[in-house]
């Protein structure tokens, strides 16, 4: 009882982690962006409405100002940063969201210092329900998880069924000729960006209700996203919920066996399926590692 | 009154020189076939007029306005649409859904997905299937058929023939000839000068980047074009 235990505690950790990936995927799937600030922008996020609801407002008047503030700084990002980053070629944009990850962490740390927050929710912290004698299941893990199907699902719509979803998937395929046919491809970046970010920052608020955050806890958020986003195949939402889920049942599990096996066993659980991709026959054929990651080439 | 005009365009592919103070104007209604051999600049001029590739010189205007410094996206809603070489469909979308994404630009005209199910009635059927399994002919007709959703006022159709079977070519052109019925101005780069002279009311043809013959298809004769095709030297440059 106590594996399934771990099990259900996982994939409810797995919701967090889906979160944490969604807008990675994102930017990754229209733009050909890797956002290696995306942790900080998480992290951003946390402060903010850290900040908010520390100035008296309720969590979530806080979260409602930070998701908007953060959409735009998606688009502010987009516009000044990564747009012109862009034109010069792929590699550059690892460059520049590198830097940005470092500004944003020390402007952080300078204006925050080195203490570790946590937004305090009261007793939705610790409330939970029971299932069984054995497993009870926590409130905000419950709300976390529940938050994150229901924005991968409605993001699922967004793109497969409204006009502008429509756009965003077109502009990612083939931004040239999507101008071609009408599509102002350089807005449906700028909207893809406010989605991507402003989702970090939903995962980022999540973070610092469910647990601790620091100046420095975005490279750590960013490399959780980043296998979750691999292991359920770039651009498939679905697939970043069961990276996510994945990594979430294999720090459970690991936890149980040792305390300390927490983090390494999610990391453990990335580098076997990519190795695994990796020895399937004619993967090196259809593009190696490109294949094994999900990108079409 | 002509409703696509350009004057003494110059356009480049870094330091090659593709396109040479090529002048043109396009009647509304009118169908004129761009011919010339590889690399005369033909691609490069329609896709200077759609706004893919920059001009370096010279104006474009669209029913008397000037077109020139405006973005692909921003000409097609005001009417000047290009169905680029190689079909170019967004792979992962249905045939459907190249149509829709079309579709939203909220430029008014008759062109809808059920008018051009029955201009185009192989497409009805495919309608679901992903655009990247389709053949080169389904294809070209779902290009030209997502143009059309945008009601273009000029449609630019970029080597509709090229690579596919003589009988998917036949069932593209009269697909064409059914656009053309409707009075849609048609600029129509072809390297087939038989076919292009088929549907064309207007011939222009193309060498080294400049336009070197220009005239009403009935009175260009085969052998103009086939001399001016290949820079003989018994044409006279329009």
């Amino acid at each position: 009882m106590i594996w399934v235990n771990q099990i259900v505690q996982g994939v409810l950790l797995g919701g967090f982690y889906a979160l944490l990936a969604t807008g990675l995927s994102l930017m990754f799937g229209v733009m050909r962006i890797i956002n290696l600030a995306h942790g900080d922008l998480a992290v951003v996020g946390a402060f903010l409405v850290w900040w908010l609801h520390d100035r008296g407002l309720s969590v979530g008047v806080s979260l409602v100002i930070m998701l908007p503030v953060l959409a735009l700084v998606g688009v502010v990002l987009q516009r000044v940063l990564l747009e012109r980053s862009l034109r010069a070629g792929v590699l550059m944009p690892l460059l520049t969201t590198f830097g940005l990850a470092i500004v944003i962490q020390n402007l952080l740390f300078e204006k925050f210092g080195a203490d570790i927050r946590s937004v305090d929710i009261g007793s939705l912290a610790f409330d939970g329900w029971r299932v069984t004698d054995q497993i009870y299941v926590g409130k905000l893990p419950v709300l976390i998880f529940g938050v994150a199907l229901a924005l991968l699902g409605a993001l699922q719509f967004f793109l497969s069924r409204l006009p502008l979803g429509r756009a965003m998937r077109a502009t990612a395929q083939d931004p040239e000729t999507a101008e071609l046919v009408g599509i102002n491809a350089r807005g449906v970046y700028l909207c893809a960006a406010a989605i991507a970010v402003a989702t970090a920052g939903l995962a980022g608020a999540f973070l610092a209700m469910r647990a601790t955050f620091d100046a420095y806890a975005g490279p750590t958020l960013l490399i959780f996203a980043f296998e979750a986003v691999v292991i359920g195949r770039i651009g498939s939402l679905w697939g970043t919920l069961v990276g996510g889920v994945s990594i979430g049942v294999a720090q459970t599990i690991g936890a149980q066996l040792n305390p300390q096996w927490s983090i390494l066993a999610g990391h453990l659980v990335f580098l076997a399926v990519l190795a695994a991709r990796l020895t399937v026959s004619g993967v090196w054929a259809r593009g190696g590692f490109k294949a094994a990651v999900g990108i079409r080439s | 009154m002509s409703i696509l005009e350009v004057e003494g365009m110059d356009a480049h592919h870094g330091l090659l020189h593709a396109v040479r103070g090529v002048s043109l104007s396009v009647a509304r209604g009118e169908t004129l076939a761009l011919v010339g051999a590889n690399g005369a600049g033909k691609t490069t001029l329609l896709r200077t007029i759609a706004g893919s590739h920059p001009a370096t010189l010279g104006r474009i205007l669209y029913d008397g306005t000037d077109v020139t410094s405006l973005p692909a996206y921003l000409r097609v809603r005001r009417g000047i649409t290009l169905v680029p070489e190689g079909r170019r469909l967004f792979p992962d979308l249905t045939l459907e859904e190249n149509l829709l994404v079309a579709g939203r630009t909220g430029r008014k005209g008759d062109w809808n997905v059920e008018r051009l199910y029955k201009t185009f009635p192989m497409l009805a059927r495919l309608r679901k299937k992903r655009a990247a399994t389709l053949s080169g002919g389904e294809q070209q007709a779902t290009a030209i058929g997502r143009a059309l959703m945008t009601n273009p006022g000029v449609l630019l159709i970029d080597e509709a023939s090229l690579g596919l079977a003589p009988v998917a070519v036949d069932l593209i052109y009269e697909s064409l000839a059914a656009v053309v019925a409707t009075g849609m101005t048609l600029v129509l780069v072809e390297q087939d000068v038989g076919r292009a002279l088929g549907v064309a009311s207007h011939v222009a043809c193309m060498l080294e980047g400049r336009i070197v013959l220009e005239g009403p298809a009935a009175k260009v004769t085969r052998e103009q074009v086939v001399d001016a095709y290949f820079g003989l030297g018994a044409a006279t440059p329009a």
